[in-house]
């Protein structure tokens, strides 16, 4: 991480970075607060940069490097928080820098709730490493040992003589000493933390309530076209025959431009289609609703959403592949004094960020630079330039701010686009895709079908539990091939079932995809959190317990899952079990936390109606209860809802409590929108008929607990999303006696 | 025709039928005011026209007429009308793509100058989506900024 070649490629990259800005236009837009700018100028001088992350220019200011996609998570708060816990840095004399896609910067693939926990500790030790040579060139000057002195607030403090000396009088000296080895370090201890488990305020907050804030969809160039897409109605029809001939000469039109046609597998390719260039984005769209286009069949035209549902289930119904097993569920079932059995279904949905894709890409005959709104700039880069032809080293890609991602960004489908037509054009090309584009040609959230069995004795004990999940995988956009689950996906709340029963089984079976399968927030936790803890509480109500008493219970004693005792492997978000194991203790913690919050035992002589859910995912452990209230024409409201989550050593609490109020918000749209396919097409367009919550439809206020812990950071963008859908559905339940195992939950029950 | 923006005025030549917001995006080029849906469904467009909120991405040119424009660049000079600064109070912000838009609308309530129960914070606000979840802080923020400036009315 931490080498002179890296330090001296850093310096030229910066260089590079200040030239290129000479005709950016969307630059005299960005916003000019210090702290703020998302692309930095170069200092003007010699600058010392002990690692990719930390710069200090020679008046003694700082660049940090965030290195993460921003899209809402305040990554760009916390990268710097970590750094600055070590660095010893003001806050007032620190600009955070973008990266742009780079592979010297490790993984920058913002998705799996992994930005904390894979970096924490190399950036306290990039901050410690910044601060040790700037005690070490301080140290010379006092002839002092360098491990006697700290840094804070800019300044190097001798402890024993309380001397001072400012960041900005060490630079030149601090630039020529060899970097100190990762021994070398001596990280601050838990208890003298000053900047991590602070609540810092958000770098980005005065830029995003002025409406200085730049995303993909604002980039401004000199000489730049517009660019709207009409992409084939179904997936892989090819253009048979259109009217480009009349469109070109529609007022405002630029060029139209025939997009290479796609094929599977569906990669990060983009879907084809034809592009039509404008002087802006208006002129672009209507010349782009006058196309009069025929298509060619493809077999995904065959795609109906309401058969496949039936397929799902009658998959789902049958015995499927085993993925796990303790003990023997078919002689539990065959012995059981009661079988208990229920059918999930869920429908693919849209990630449906707030920001629909946008790239802007200049391109000459040996270069090409993007700016977008990316999660994946490294993938983006490759993309691009495999698109191109290019050498990698030739390809930049700036990123924006994201105005929500989800996943969707994570595919850069959108950039390669950009890049096509400005390289067909010669001149820079912004690609705006429309709502319309968003919902009809996404890389869904998968559908899934899923059938639950309990098997119960004399004594109402639970001795089996059954659970096999249907659904297309991800794995399907990049090999045609793959029609079942992948172990990735398993992981996902299936394979980590926590209960402590003596026969379990878990099993897959097969669905073909006949649309882009991708990632959403939370992936397949989501649908399997939703059926999962949906069956606990029909359990529960059907022996006639206390739900959370029975999903207590059910999890068991205090213990970390054994997988090789059922002879399963377990990928665990990529983190060693060791590290972090699946541990009932903290599960069973924020459920007793959480139902304490909402004081669930008094809510029957209260009559409020609640509904609980838990679930580990990204190595945190989350559980909510949400109450809800039907008014006389049968609509639901939440007017409460509470949320605990265990995400180990969190960086800063007040985004943490964002995540969870959003990503539980997140999560009652998932239980209220539906994407479905009417002869291979996607039936929704906009926001009026794929509804995603809106106020009236969220709690009116959120309690959120943090549980205190010293343990590894885990995610947290994700984990508070897949508790929500069950958790609404328990509550309908309670308040109407009407289950909800297909989604979506109508806003209004009586037409249900 | 020409048109009041921010105090400002333009001279516009183009398309009588085009939405607003592709004048003020892509000829002025001031991005504070989002596009998101374009079909009036989520409010991230939102700009006042005399006060009033008002979907830009739906609002043709030709409609504007001699009612003044505000976008969130024009809501303030310097960030520092109530609503932004019970936004940054709240840290409401998360991705922040759509604040803009719910700025603007809490805004035309907030300069009503009245007190405001949660109900009519909830019937002014439903049209406004934030697909990052905002919406407890926004509630609450819209409550405090005008608290902020009922308490400056009793001064
Ligand atoms: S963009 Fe105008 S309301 Fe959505
Ligand atoms: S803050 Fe991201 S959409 Fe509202």
């Amino acid at each position: 991480m931490t080498d002179s070649t890296i330090s001296q490629s850093r310096r030229a990259f910066l260089k590079r970075t200040a030239t290129a800005s000479g005709f950016t236009l969307g630059l005299a837009l960005l916003p000019a607060t210090r702290g703020q700018a998302m692309f930095a100028n170069a200092p003007s001088a010699e600058s010392f940069a002990p690692s990719v992350f930390i710069e200090f220019a020679e008046d003694g200011n700082v660049i940090i490097t965030c290195h993460r996609s921003e899209m809402g998570q305040q990554v760009r708060t916390s990268i710097p928080q970590i750094i600055m816990e070590e660095l010893g840095a003001d806050w007032q004399h620190v600009t955070i820098n973008q990266a742009t896609g780079d592979a010297k910067y490790g993984d920058q693939n913002t998705d799996g709730s992994r930005s904390v926990r894979r970096n924490f500790q190399r950036l306290r030790e990039a901050g410690a490493t910044a601060a040790l040579m700037l005690c070490t060139a301080a140290a010379k000057g006092w002839k002092v040992d360098p491990y006697e002195c700290v840094t804070d607030n800019h300044f190097v403090v001798h402890k024993p003589s309380g001397r001072k000396v400012a960041f900005a009088d060490l630079i030149s000296v601090a630039a020529t000493l060899p970097l100190p080895k990762p021994t070398d370090l001596k990280l601050k201890s838990r208890d003298n933390w000053t900047q991590i488990g602070k609540a810092v305020p958000s770098v980005d907050l005065t830029a995003m309530t002025t409406g200085t804030a730049v995303y993909g969809q604002d980039i401004v160039m000199d000489n730049m076209c517009y660019a709207v897409i009409q992409r084939p109605p179904v997936l892989f029809s090819k253009v048979k025959s259109s009217n480009q001939a009349e469109i070109k000469k529609m007022p405002g039109v630029i060029d139209v431009i025939d997009m290479p046609a796609a094929s599977a597998p569906a990669l990060f390719n983009p879907l084809g289609g034809i592009a039509v260039l404008a002087s802006n984005t208006w002129l672009a769209w209507q010349a782009c609703n006058a196309l009069k286009t025929e298509w060619e069949s493809s077999e995904n035209a065959a795609y109906n959403s309401e058969e496949y549902q039936q397929a799902l289930l009658d998959e789902a119904a049958k015995p499927g592949e085993v993925m796990r097993k303790l003990g023997d569920f078919d002689k539990a079932t065959s012995e059981a004094a009661k079988v208990i059995d229920a059918s999930y279904y869920a429908p693919h949905l849209a990630q449906a960020p707030m920001e629909p894709p946008a790239a802007t890409a200049v391109v000459t005959a040996d270069s090409a630079e993007i700016w977008a709104c990316v999660q994946s700039p490294q993938t983006t880069r490759q993309q691009v330039a495999g698109a191109l032809k290019m050498p990698l080293e030739n390809v930049t890609i700036n990123v924006t701010l994201l105005g929500g991602g989800f996943g969707r960004k994570a595919k850069p489908d959108f950039a390669v686009e950009a890049a096509l037509l400005a390289k067909a054009v010669g001149r820079p090309v912004k690609v705006v895709w429309r709502r319309e584009d968003d919902i009809k040609h996404g890389y869904y959230h998968s559908v899934s079908g899923q059938r639950l069995s309990a098997t119960i004795d004399d004594n109402s004990k639970i001795t089996g539990w059954y659970h096999k999940t249907v659904f297309p995988p991800i794995a399907s956009t990049f090999n045609p091939a793959a029609n079942k689950p992948t172990d990735g996906e398993l992981d996902l709340g299936h394979m980590d079932t926590p209960f402590d029963v003596p026969n379990l089984q878990l099993e897959r079976g097969e669905a073909k995809a006949h649309v882009r399968i991708g990632w959403m927030r939370s992936v397949a936790n989501v649908y399997h959190a939703f059926a999962k803890e949906s069956f606990v509480a029909e359990v529960a109500d059907q022996l006639k317990v206390d739900h959370r008493d029975f999903l207590l219970s059910l999890i068991g004693p205090d213990r970390h899952i054994d997988f090789a005792a059922s002879n399963a492997k377990y990928g665990n978000y990529g983190d060693d079990l060791n590290d972090y194991p699946v541990d009932t203790a903290r599960l069973k913690k924020v459920i007793t936390e959480v139902t304490d919050m909402a004081d669930w035992d008094n809510r029957e002589q209260q009559g409020r109606f609640l509904g609980l859910a838990a679930h580990r995912s990204f190595l945190s452990y989350s559980a909510a209860v949400i109450e809800v209230k039907l008014n006389s024409r049968g609509e639901w409201t939440i007017p409460k809802a509470y949320i605990a989550i265990d995400a180990g050593t969190v960086v800063n609490p007040d985004h943490v409590k964002a995540q969870c109020e959003g990503g539980l918000i997140y999560g009652i749209s998932c239980a209220i929108g539906q994407i479905t396919a009417l002869n291979g097409e996607i039936t929704q367009s906009n926001f009026h008929n794929y509804l995603v919550a809106r106020m009236p439809q969220t709690p009116v206020s959120i309690d959120v607990e943090i549980i205190q812990s010293e343990a590894l950071p885990g995610g947290v963008g994700e984990p508070p999303t897949p508790p929500a859908a069950p958790a609404l559905a328990n509550a309908l339940y309670a308040a109407t006696g009407q289950r909800f195992r297909n989604l979506p939950i109508p806003l209004n029950i009586k037409t249900a | 025709m020409k048109v009041t923006i921010n105090e400002q005025e333009f001279d516009y030549q183009g398309d009588p039928s085009m939405p607003l917001l592709w004048f003020i995006r892509d000829e002025l080029k001031m991005t504070g005011t989002k596009y998101s849906c374009g079909m009036a469904l989520c409010g991230a467009c939102t700009v006042h026209l005399d006060g009033e909120p008002t979907r830009s991405c739906q609002l043709p040119m030709a409609a504007i007429g001699d009612k003044a424009v505000t976008t969130i660049e024009g809501l303030s000079s310097d960030g520092s009308h109530p609503v932004q600064q019970a936004w940054r109070e709240h840290n409401v912000p998360q991705c922040g793509y759509c604040q803009s838009g719910q700025m603007m609308q809490a805004a035309s309530l907030v300069d009503k100058k009245q007190p405001v129960s949660d109900e009519d914070i909830e019937n002014h606000m439903a049209g406004n989506i934030c697909r990052c979840g905002t919406y407890p802080r926004i509630r609450a923020a819209v409550k405090s900024a005008a608290e902020a400036v009922a308490i400056k009315v009793i001064k």
